[in-house]
């Protein structure tokens, strides 16, 4: 059931993505994300769905693996085309009673799709090539010089860890709840939304207990092991730039400047 | 009302890196009002299997026939099955969401569809069967004890009167009188009710003294079928894959071995006393 959800979840396979240093990944994954904004015609979009098909292809995850993360937006896809279809202004082509179908409605739509689509396809490659305790070693590091203006970066990287790594394990124990109260009869697939809200209270209250449990008990773990905080801590594998980084580092910003170039020359 | 698990294999995340085969070609036959053990180590596949018992689970291959019927015939009732198959999840005290400890239990036999004072005859009746007493019943059940919990989410699927009860480690974290306490229910619930149990553990002990039958697993597979009595004689077999035979089994082996004339196929205390008696001629 839940564990259909892959929106994020780390995919364990080698590859050269795998690989590379988390700051790379973030770094790349922040350009592509703003080179999406930069571009304002659909030519633009071409080198950004080069950069990606590359970039999936070198991860080596299944691009059914991928598209299967995809299915939790849809809804959000389509309520964004079926909008900017009907509630643009410009040219009419075809209207039904108040509804209008413009010409820039098409051309908005279909440019948000794809914006969409390569925004959630693109972060989601980050996620699924690094574990959660990479990310934000990598957030961490990166954003290290935020220090200097009192930023506690270390905790905000640690609860950003403890958060990730408790989404499978929450996911499982819903799942599990859910399972438990499916064999004490309980129904969730009901028609009318009351009844759907109230049938989660079953599992809804079990689930924050648990939460709340697990909580206390890591706080308790944590504490035990004279945790205070980031100052004077070290790693046990500290990051370190490789040669494929910088390569990786050359490649981005050459995507980053055919983008540009893109959007002055059309 | 015969359970009856033809073939039945199954895959978490097939067709993905992840993929494990948690069962592979599982035959067995839970008949009626047997007291039933399986046993199997962490990760042999046991809280799989009995997940497909009541269809949370559909199985990659084979079928499980409930009382002659394929459970996943479009035409078959699951929440009729999951209301004659009551399976006890581990640690069930955490499933527990009630405002009170009454009405956590009732809410099987209203899913059931039982009017209220029907469920409610039978929450009491479940209540009572486990031991807990009047005065718990309107107190929230997060105030319970452990154990007290636990009964109390056992009470739960007790109230909706299976026909098959499977408990899946229902003496998991509990303390040696807390799991005595927990079998010693489980064996009067068969007696009075008449009803098949399906006991899931990885401990002998848990099982030698009860259970008609036991079923090993190991690795997805089903490695003994058997009488405790000839289970337990392949100690060294159990031995290998991190199970053991009872502590009393293994006290009469060492026991032969230093020359006494006792007999090795004793699975209980009283048997040990027994033969430890005619040995000594007493």
């Amino acid at each position: 059931m839940l564990r259909d959800i892959t929106l994020g979840q780390y995919y364990p396979v080698e590859s050269p993505i795998h690989r590379l240093d988390p700051r790379v990944k973030l770094f790349g994954t922040l350009i592509f994300l703003v080179s999406l904004f930069i571009t304002d015609n659909f030519i633009g979009y071409i080198p950004a769905m080069i950069f990606l098909i590359i970039a999936i292809r070198l991860s080596k995850v299944p691009l059914k693996y991928i598209v299967k993360g995809m299915r939790a937006i849809v809804f959000l896809l389509i309520l964004s085309v079926v909008c900017n279809l009907f509630l643009s202004q410009g040219e009419v082509i075809w209207s039904f009673r108040k509804l209008n179908i413009t010409k820039e409605g098409i051309r908005t739509a279909g440019f948000m799709a794809i914006r969409l689509s390569f925004l959630i396809v693109g972060s989601s490659i980050m996620t699924l090539t690094t574990t959660p305790n990479n990310l934000t070693d990598g957030m961490e590091k990166g954003l290290g010089f935020l220090k200097v203006i009192k930023v506690p970066v270390h905790e905000i990287a640690m609860m950003m860890s403890i958060a990730l790594r408790f989404i499978p394990i929450l996911t499982e124990e819903a799942d599990k709840i859910m399972k438990a109260q499916m064999a004490r009869g309980a129904e969730f697939e009901s028609k009318s939304l009351v009844k759907k809200v109230k049938s989660l209270v079953p599992v809804l209250v079990p689930l924050f207990v648990s939460a709340f449990r697990r909580a206390n008990d890591l706080a308790m773990a944590m504490e035990a092991r004279c945790y205070r905080g980031g100052d004077g801590r070290t790693k046990m594998k500290p990051l370190k730039y490789k040669k494929n980084d910088a390569m990786a580092y050359l490649a981005i910003f050459m995507y980053l400047s055919v983008i540009i170039a893109v959007r002055i020359i059309f | 009302m015969s359970i009856i698990v033809n073939h039945v294999s199954y895959s978490y995340n097939p067709g993905t890196p992840m993929e494990s085969k948690a069962l592979k070609d599982i035959n067995i036959v839970i008949n009626d009002g047997e007291f039933l053990g399986l046993i199997g180590h962490t990760g042999s596949g046991k809280s799989t299997l009995v997940q497909h018992l009541n269809g949370l689970i559909k199985p990659t291959s084979g079928e499980i026939y409930y009382n002659g019927k394929d459970i996943s015939d479009s035409d078959f009732s699951l929440k009729k099955l999951r209301g004659d198959v009551g399976l006890v999840f581990q640690y069930p005290e955490h499933q527990l969401f009630g405002e009170d400890v009454f009405s956590d239990v009732c809410f099987g036999p209203l899913n059931k569809g039982l009017s209220k004072k029907d469920a409610e005859l039978k929450a009491f009746a479940a209540l009572k069967q486990v031991g807990i007493e009047d005065e718990y019943f309107y107190q929230s059940p997060f105030d319970l004890s452990g154990g007290q919990k636990r009964r109390v989410a056992i009470a739960g699927v007790l109230a909706m009167e299976p026909d098959v009860l499977v408990l899946d480690e229902p003496t998991a974290g509990l303390d040696p009188a807390g799991r005595d306490e927990i079998l010693e229910i489980l064996n009067n619930i068969r007696k009075e009710r008449g009803c098949s149990i399906v006991l899931v553990s990885h401990s002998m002990e848990d099982v030698a003294d009860h259970a008609d039958r036991i079923v090993v697993m190991n690795k997805g597979s089903i490695i003994f079928d058997d009488v405790p009595r000839e289970v337990f004689k392949h100690a060294r077999e159990l031995d290998e894959i991190g199970l053991s035979v009872p502590e009393v089994t293994k006290a009469m082996v060492r026991l032969r071995k230093e020359g006494f004339d006792v007999d090795t196929d004793v699975i209980n205390i009283s048997e040990a006393v027994e033969t430890i008696s005619k040995c000594f001629g007493i």
